[in-house]
């Protein structure tokens, strides 16, 4: 056995290693060339650091045995399920993974605080902190996951319902106070315990209200926080490679979470605060009465056209129908018809959702554009093909001013000459607003299921051919 | 030992660290990228069980023993999700269009 201090030196290089692959990592993750590469090398600093501090940890037997049952359970749950969940659960799966890691944080913090064994003012601070912001991502993160899972279907509203968080926050942070200071030591409260269930119930509290077009972002958050929690711990720690890793996933993920709020032209405070897709829209935009169209005059206007330009919607996902969509394009393709994909940024429910749906059906990236690249090509386009796609294409953002979703930039497909819109029914969307694409003179509605509508399109093509 | 000052520019390097890398990123990309990083916050394993290692007492074990579940969940579960996420675009890279 190497004395204690040469141990000491090889975890800390171990831990180092670790926190260079893991940058290292997320820097090749951010080109799709290498992108896989770089979840390899994360994945082997992460490797490195586990198998170092299981081998130089020097835990009594007993508590040996816990970790690595507690590791093998953990990853048999994880392993399973993140190989079975189909692509469109994502957002909720991350969500899941998310959670757990802010519980994992709070857990070494409630370890730290209920052992006393931590004097260091600064260590005390750092592990109520830690703790809180991790029980709240715990928390919030589950409660994001039941609601896009559809277990809980209703979002929690009431008036003064801020107050109420603000009120449970206050009480949190007064918890947190008292049990760094030793402030009501003597009295007998179980400071520790109120300090944690508070957190927890604050993050439940702080979600409910949110409703599920918003959730990709406060999931971006809670991802950040759980980041920003793991690296408070690392300090109680001294822990290099948790400060490092949790302090970049905290700033990545913070100004990842501003990205998307700002795609969706809101505000982090607005998504947050303001009670989104409740506010009933007066149907001032929605003139004009849908037409509806039959799927073998939508084919035979699509074979003969020049330039199709195809905007999918989380419908699409919904509907499995993103292999079908991809036989279609090369069908119309085949008939030398151009063919392009319109993403716009929240397309799916998160960004860059849809873009993963497409790549699983074999869809080439070359083919898909995003809103700047596309919106000026709308004009010259002679269908633009709308798949459960709705708020992102409404019109009434660049122009009804009472429309909750003004401002927000959306694809111009009401510029194309012919728009065909599928969707699932008269009804509105996913944040509940008219949509004023569908009346308009241009556009007529192919009612049904993604899937079986695109196979009608696609039998209908081959006929007209 | 990592104390003070040593602490808090380690704080502030990491911190511009992750804006940097994330600044460039396409958004086709964003969400494997939220899923990475998520994956990359799974550190909180080998806390964890630093944590659960010290233990002494039974509440103690019981909270670092859910602790280390937890974390190990995360780490093997973003690990899992973000390698099929981005396996995808590898493939349909590959396959040009006609």
């Amino acid at each position: 056995m190497p004395s204690a201090s040469t141990i000491q030196t090889l975890t800390q290089l171990s831990y180092l290693i670790a926190a260079a692959l893991f940058i290292l990592g997320l820097k090749r993750m951010s080109s799709p060339v290498t992108a896989v590469s770089g979840v390899r090398w994360a994945g082997v600093g992460m490797l490195l650091a586990t198998i170092v501090t299981l081998a130089f940890m020097g835990a009594s037997s007993l508590n040996l045995m816990l970790v690595i049952i507690a590791i093998a359970i953990g990853t048999v749950i994880a392993w399973v399920s993140g190989k079975r969940v189909a692509m469109t659960d994502m957002p909720q799966m991350i969500a899941l993974y998310n959670g757990m890691g802010g519980g994992a944080a709070a857990a070494i913090a409630a370890v730290e605080l209920y052992s006393g064994n931590e004097h260091n003012p600064v260590h005390l601070t750092m592990a109520a902190v830690g703790g809180f912001i991790g029980a709240v991502s715990f928390s919030g993160s589950l409660i994001a996951f039941a609601k896009l899972q559809g277990l809980i279907t209703k979002s929690v509203r009431f008036s003064g319902q801020k107050f109420v968080n603000l009120a449970i926050l206050l009480i949190t942070v007064g918890f947190g106070f008292m049990v760094v200071s030793g402030v009501g030591a003597d009295s007998g409260l179980p400071v520790v315990s109120l300090l944690f269930v508070s957190a927890l119930i604050l993050g439940v509290a702080m979600t409910l209200p949110i409703g599920g077009a918003d959730m990709p972002v406060v999931i971006s958050l809670y991802n950040a926080l759980t980041g920003l929690a793991v690296g408070f711990e690392g300090f109680v720690l001294d822990n290099a490679a948790m400060i490092i890793a949790g302090t970049v996933v905290g700033s990545a993920g913070t100004l990842l979470t501003q990205l998307m709020a700002k795609a969706m032209n809101r505000s982090l405070g607005n998504v947050l605060f303001s009670n989104f897709g409740e506010t009933s829209v007066a149907g001032g935009g929605a003139a004009g009465t849908q037409k509806p169209i039959e799927a073998s005059d939508a084919g035979v206007m699509m074979a003969y056209s020049q330039k199709i330009i195809i905007v999918p919607g989380y419908g699409l996902a919904v509907a499995q129908a993103q292999h079908k969509v991809w036989e279609l394009t090369q069908l119309l393709m085949d008939h030398g018809v151009k063919v392009r994909f319109a993403i716009h940024p929240v397309a799916g429910r998160m960004p860059g959702h849809m873009n993963v749906l497409l790549a699983e059906a074999g869809v080439p990236y070359d083919l898909i554009s995003d809103l700047d690249e596309i919106n000026a090509e709308f004009e010259t386009a002679d269908v633009a093909l709308i798949i459960g796609a709705n708020d992102v294409v409404n019109p009434d953002a660049r122009t009804n001013k009472s429309s909750p979703i003004y401002g927000m930039p959306i694809l111009n497909a009401d510029k194309a000459k012919n728009v065909i819109v599928i969707k699932r029914g008269q009804g509105q969307g996913f944040s509940g607003i008219d949509n004023a694409l569908f009346g308009l003179d241009q556009t007529r509605m192919l009612y049904g299921d993604a899937q079986a509508a695109v196979s009608q399109l696609i039998q209908a093509v081959k006929a007209a051919g | 030992m990592i104390d003070g000052v040593i602490a808090l520019y380690i704080f502030m390097l990491a911190a511009f660290t992750g804006y940097e890398v994330i600044s460039r990123v396409p958004v086709i990309l964003h969400t494997p990228l939220m899923s990475g990083s998520n994956f990359v916050h799974g550190i909180v394993l080998v806390g964890a069980m630093v944590a659960l290692a010290t233990a002494d007492t039974t509440l103690v074990r019981v909270i670092g023993f859910i602790g280390v579940l937890l974390a190990a969940g995360n780490a093997v579960g973003g690990y899992v999700v973000t390698e099929r996420m981005l396996k995808m675009f590898v493939l349909a890279g590959k396959k040009k269009g006609p």
